[in-house]
């Protein structure tokens, strides 16, 4: 499956805008999470709690032009992003004017 | 021939200035961190290529950066700022109790003696240490014993923000809070007292002379007398002679005793260098001028040094950590504005340069003298 990550964290874990992730079955957001945070160590804490696993407050994630942030994380990811077929997009939210 | 480097903390990244000993040409490298705030950056005296780096966002939370290298290359180590035990509550804006929440780091001080020992000072205030090299963080507990259960955010956040490692005695830590105070532990970092008696905050809290709720700026020592404190509280400019145990005002003849930070020259303890702001309410320097004023007589009497310092319409603010002073002969004295200027003076505050004119809001300066 395919994540975009946003700038700063692109950077920060030293990869590309999209990257691609190998998960078992029917993942949901939280282990896509998990593998995400596996491989790119140094993003564990920028998208949710070291320990409580909460998103942190200004993180969304968006796919297949729908708002995922509040669907619960243990909620399997739609097909078309199990397939690659969409991204999951984590998103730093608007704030600010 | 020694050099200087200069790591100027922004809203927008790190900056590495450097130059030689003359301290009149200098080179930028920069954005580093391009986009973060970055709240501090300092060195370690032991080994001065080892740095430490504090980037911080409100989207994507906290990273420690830290350089083998001064700052060429930098390496992310350990995020993970955990309370110990349960952290318990403080007070909130509105006088409920509200729990303990890290929210970022604002100030790291590297041991005088190991590269690899590093104080973090973080909000919702408390005092972590790492012993290697930042991979891991513990926090030190026993300062939220002193009365943290009353301590409140002000209007920057509930931020420990100042950490002195007073370098005649390696048990003893002094630390600064933003609406708490100031406080002393004399067991390396196990037990903690607040050491707020002489401070009065009559504008700023119902009792003048609270044990702790005092809003103190920033703290200052050196190191050749580290009985002797400086501190720039929100009003009022104070010194203790006793360690903290008590502290009286040398505001003096300032124009204001408002301020951020505070610093000491490194070769002449009795000389100290504040910023007057005009208030509480008008972060700008008096009358469009920024001046530092210095103090050849520990205070009281103030000289405003002024050459080469914008004398009209300037309104930008020098915030709590972004002055720090050279080891060099004759002493180097920086600072940063929220208007992205960092000016440089290598004579003491007599003559003033800006070392670099347009960079993003300049949170923290820290300077280091190579070999």
């Amino acid at each position: 499956m395919r994540v975009i990550l946003p700038t700063h964290l692109w950077r920060l874990a030293e990869t590309d805008r999209e990257i691609e992730l190998v998960v078992e079955g029917a993942p949901t957001l939280n282990e896509v999470l998990d593998a995400l945070e596996d491989r790119y160590p140094v993003l564990r804490g920028t998208i949710r709690d070291h320990v409580t696993k909460e998103r942190r407050a200004f993180i969304r994630f968006f796919a297949c032009g729908e708002d995922l942030t509040h669907e619960p994380p243990e909620t399997p990811l739609p097909e078309a992003v199990v397939t690659g077929a969409e991204p999951l997009r984590v998103v730093g939210a608007l704030a600010g004017g | 021939m020694s050099g200087v480097r200069v790591l100027v903390g922004t809203h927008k990244g790190a900056f590495i200035l450097t130059s030689d000993a003359k301290r009149e040409q200098w080179q930028v490298s920069g954005p580093h961190f391009a986009g973060w705030d970055i709240y501090h950056v300092k060195g370690s005296p032991a080994d001065p290529n080892r740095l430490y780096a504090s980037q911080t966002s409100g989207w994507f939370g906290q990273v420690i950066q830290r350089s083998d290298d001064g700052g060429q290359t930098w390496e992310p180590v350990g995020n993970e700022f955990v309370y110990d035990g349960n952290p318990g509550t403080h007070q909130w804006y509105d006088g409920t109790q509200h729990p303990w929440e890290f929210t970022r780091v604002w100030y790291l001080e590297p041991s005088p003696s190991d590269p690899d020992t590093v104080y973090a000072g973080v909000e919702d205030a408390a005092l972590f240490r790492s012993s290697d090299g930042g991979q891991t963080w513990q926090e030190l507990p026993g300062l939220r014993d002193v009365k943290g259960h009353l301590w409140q955010p002000g209007a920057g956040g509930m931020c420990l923000h100042n950490i002195i490692l007073d370098p005649s005695d390696p048990q003893r830590i002094y630390i600064a809070i933003s609406a708490a105070g100031a406080f002393r532990s004399q067991d390396g970092g196990q037990n903690w007292q607040p050491i707020n008696e002489g401070l009065k905050s009559g504008y700023e809290l119902p009792d003048a002379t609270a044990e702790v709720g005092h809003c103190v700026h920033s703290i200052a020592m050196h190191a050749s007398r580290p009985e002797v404190l400086f501190m720039q509280k929100h009003w009022d400019v104070m010194r203790s002679d006793d360690s903290g145990d008590s502290w009286y005002e040398v505001s003096g003849d300032l124009p204001s005793d408002f301020g951020f930070p505070i610093a000491v020259h490194a070769h002449e303890p009795n000389t100290v260098f504040v910023v007057p702001i005009k208030s509480d309410s008008e972060h700008y320097p008096p009358d469009g001028k920024l001046r530092v004023y210095r103090s050849r007589k520990g205070g009281n009497e103030w000289q405003a040094l002024t050459e080469g310092l914008p004398q009209s319409n300037c309104y930008v603010n020098v915030l709590r950590s972004a002055m720090a002073v050279d080891s060099l002969d004759p002493c180097g004295v920086y600072f940063g504005t929220t208007g992205g200027q960092v000016y440089a003076s290598a004579d003491s505050g007599d003559h003033w340069t800006p070392i670099a004119r347009n960079l993003p809001a300049v949170f923290s300066v820290e300077v280091q003298v190579l070999p």
